[in-house]
């Protein structure tokens, strides 16, 4: 047993200093010199100031501006340093009177729209920082945003189509619409 | 199921059945010490290592030397971790100034990354330090993965040696597997995270603000890919944030997820064929990679349809929950748009089958019988492909109680692979496999009457009740996800699911290396008349039927009380 502790002590610090403190370090220098704006954040830049990332959702809740994924973080939504969902069972009465009052909210920023609301758009991402909608979600806000702004719907609905993602290759994840992007050139519009 | 669900299917079998034989034919030449591309290139370290800590490389170790040289490694890394969470706020590279982790949370966090479980009480990104991510998580991650597959690949000598006194020489095992395996994998690898936007410096946190009328939102930094490839490729499941997998930080893009998916079960699966290759017959590795391929489509199959169907209590509210062109549907809560139903599912069937635990959406809000297929894939004993070198080794165990069920039947002395099976090997096989059933529903029950275990519970009635049973479930099998709405993050649920964790780890792997030692003594005999084959399709279903039976009998009273009855409260009526 006593001759165990050498290499066990010695190999562990030796080891730790190559996966802990080489490998860590080469990745970091490699990303700065071949992705230097993904290992940064990918924040979008307006004006000389970071306005955001364009991986990170942000808590937009005026008609004037496409809704993003509710968000469950506490202690207010979108919060970038407590990410997480919210957890509620699919039998907790607590999780329908959310998605009720969520509906309610939707319905009454937009009384008109008798469609029926896409679900992504009433309930709560897994991070709490979902950047995405699903196209469905994007349309449904279409009208209430385009009465907002006074704009044509064709106006709105033309950028929701250019914000729209398909399936990564054709092939993996789902259609999608960054929410932040798609803000961001609205407000670019006037 | 959708089409994109199938062809997502079909794809991530394809891809890695065709990479799982590459991979485990170069673990095999690692660790039989021939020569290979990395260890050419890294030889040199290797040499360097073994002259500074004192190592002879030809010096063998018997069993119980493996074992105790195995225990004290992991024992100095629960320590060292312990060590820097207590010490974190006077150390470096921590920008947000975090104070030294609380003595109970800092024990359950380095028993939990040391045994490969990465079950998390705690929230990365408001609570560690970046040195301790990556000097401590980081390298945890890689020494936990490396511990179980030396530990299988001793088995596996168990198997190919015939009257011999020694298992191997667990510094070389380590050290190989370590430099050869996982560091140059993990490197590329973490490059590519970073190529599809996972984040990787030792920034502050950004402070950001859309527009004048927005709060400012800070966004959190750290060397996140580093740990994100090591995370997933040892199936360890630990997150940087605590949304894990589900943060775009940290699978930021479908392709990174699908390839996160894919390197869970890499090194499990590419594990079947070293086996195949070290006892010299690879018919003996497909069978077992059948095996658990078989039961992992099943599984996989029943989470999507399930969380697809979407939750019956939301219709007649007025919300579309079907699944169209410009939406996926389905049961929506807690996952994430770019996901969506498919790859959550998908993801969520993996990472419970593996002893993962990474999550990309929040199994708590899974369906009844979504969550039920996370709750029954770890019940298995996180044996269909399961943890690298854990999972296997557990299959293994099965296959040996699979041959003495066999050999009962027509009454011969059953064998494996030319070895014998007697009373001592059917002994470590029972300890092996009932010593986690036992700490689930021991410590299961323990907290259900605890007001301390009770005062957890975020959800009402019988999910309530699947919280708990999912963080023994979880803990003991050293998975590490969780139906988060539990708040474990108390001296309560931080001491017993850390006394969980590691008797679930080491309370299995002792009895393992002492099989590995055992069946390593035994002469080899030629296979005879009587002799069962073990690659063929008879011995595929007798192996799976061993599984399910075992996991079965042991958790379905539990189940009964948990996921069954909240599935028959969403029935009509009610």
């Amino acid at each position: 047993m006593k001759k165990l502790f050498r290499p066990a002590i010695s190999l562990f610090i030796l080891l730790s200093a190559v996966t802990g403190i080489v490998y860590p370090m080469a990745v970091t220098g490699i990303a700065q010199v071949v992705f230097p704006e993904n290992a940064h954040g990918s924040l979008i830049v307006k004006g000389g100031k970071p306005v955001g990332s364009s991986l990170i959702g942000q808590n937009f809740s005026d008609p004037g501006h496409f809704w993003g994924r509710p968000s469950a973080t506490s202690p207010q939504p979108y919060n970038g340093t407590a990410s997480g969902g919210s957890n509620l069972g699919p039998l907790n009465p607590a999780f329908t009177d959310a998605v009720k009052s969520r509906i309610a909210a939707l319905q009454a920023a937009d009384p008109e729209n008798p469609r029926p609301i896409p679900v992504d758009l009433v309930t709560a991402s897994a991070s709490g920082l979902d950047p995405h909608i699903s196209p469905a979600s994007a349309r449904y806000q279409v009208a209430r945003v385009a009465r907002a702004r006074s704009l044509p719907a064709a106006t709105v609905a033309a950028l929701v189509e250019k914000h729209t993602e398909d399936r990564q290759w054709g092939l993996f994840g789902e259609p999608r619409v960054n929410v932040l992007e798609l803000n961001l050139a609205l407000d670019d519009i006037r | 199921m959708t089409t994109h669900a199938w062809l997502l299917l079909g794809l991530y079998l394809l891809v890695l059945l065709l990479a799982a034989k590459p991979l485990g034919c170069h673990i095999a030449d690692v660790m039989e010490g021939r020569p290979s591309l990395a260890a050419r290139l890294g030889g040199g370290v290797e040499s360097v290592l073994y002259r500074l800590c004192g190592i002879r490389r030809e010096e063998e170790m018997g069993w119980l030397q493996y074992a105790l040289a195995i225990l004290l490694f992991n024992l100095i890394g629960a320590l060292a971790v312990y060590a820097l969470q207590r010490t974190q706020a006077w150390l470096p590279l921590n920008p947000q100034g975090f104070a030294n982790v609380s003595p109970d949370s800092s024990f359950n966090t380095a028993i939990s990354f040391a045994t490969n479980t990465n079950w998390q009480g705690y929230s990365g990104e408001s609570t560690m330090s970046y040195l301790t991510q990556m000097l401590g998580l980081t390298v945890q991650n890689f020494f936990s993965a490396a511990t179980a597959i030396v530990v299988v690949v001793a088995l596996i000598r168990g198997f190919s040696r015939h009257t011999a006194k020694t298992v191997g020489n667990a510094w070389v095992d380590l050290s190989r597997i370590t430099l050869y395996v996982l560091l140059p994998i993990s490197l590329v690898y973490a490059v590519f995270l970073v190529g599809q936007g996972a984040i990787q410096n030792f920034d502050a946190y950004k402070d950001v603000t859309a527009s004048a009328t927005m709060s400012t939102q800070s966004l959190p930094m750290g060397p996140v890919a580093s740990q994100e490839a090591i995370k997933m490729l040892g199936t360890n499941g630990g997150g940087f944030f605590n949304a894990n997998s589900a943060h775009p930080y940290e699978n930021p893009t479908p392709l990174s997820d699908f390839i996160q998916m894919l390197s869970i079960f890499l090194i499990p699966a590419a594990l079947c064929l070293t086996f195949g290759r070290m006892v010299g017959d690879m018919r003996q590795g497909w069978a077992v990679l059948m095996a658990m391929t078989l039961m992992f489509v099943v599984m996989a199959i029943v989470a999507m349809v399930f969380e697809q169907q979407g939750n019956p209590l939301l219709s007649g509210l007025g919300i579309d929950q079907s699944i169209t062109a410009f939406q996926p549907g389905g049961n929506m809560e807690g996952k994430e748009m770019r996901f969506g139903i498919a790859d959550s599912s998908l993801f969520a069937t993996i990472t419970t089958l593996a002893s993962c635990g990474a999550v990309n959406a929040m199994h708590d809000s899974f369906m009844p019988l979504g969550g039920f297929v996370t709750m029954w894939d770890m019940m298995l004993g996180e044996v269909v492909f399961g943890g690298v070198g854990s999972g296997l080794y557990g299959m293994l165990v099965f296959a040996v109680m699979a041959v003495f069920i066999a050999g009962l039947m027509i009454g011969r002395t059953p064998e494996y692979l030319g070895k014998k099976i007697e009373a001592f090997e059917m002994k470590m096989v029972s300890i092996a496999i009932l010593v986690t059933p036992l700490l689930v529903l021991a410590g299961a029950a323990i907290a259900v009457m605890a007001a301390d275990g009770i005062a957890g519970i975020a959800n009402p009635g019988a999910h309530g009740f699947s919280e708990i049973l999912y963080a023994f479930t979880s803990a003991a099998n050293n998975n590490g996800s969780a139906f988060a709405g539990l708040s474990a993050n108390t001296p309560f649920y931080n001491n017993l699911l850390a006394i969980a964790m590691w008797f679930g780890r080491f309370g299995v792997m002792v009895p393992v290396l002492a099989l590995a030692g055992s069946l390593a003594a035994k002469k080899r005999i030629a296979p005879g008349a009587g002799t069962m084959p073990t690659h063929g399709p008879l011995f595929v279903v007798l192996l799976i039927g061993t599984v399910v039976l075992i996991g079965a009998l042991n958790y379905v009273p539990a189940l009964a009380l948990g996921p069954v009855v909240e599935h028959l409260m969403l029935g009509p009526g009610n």
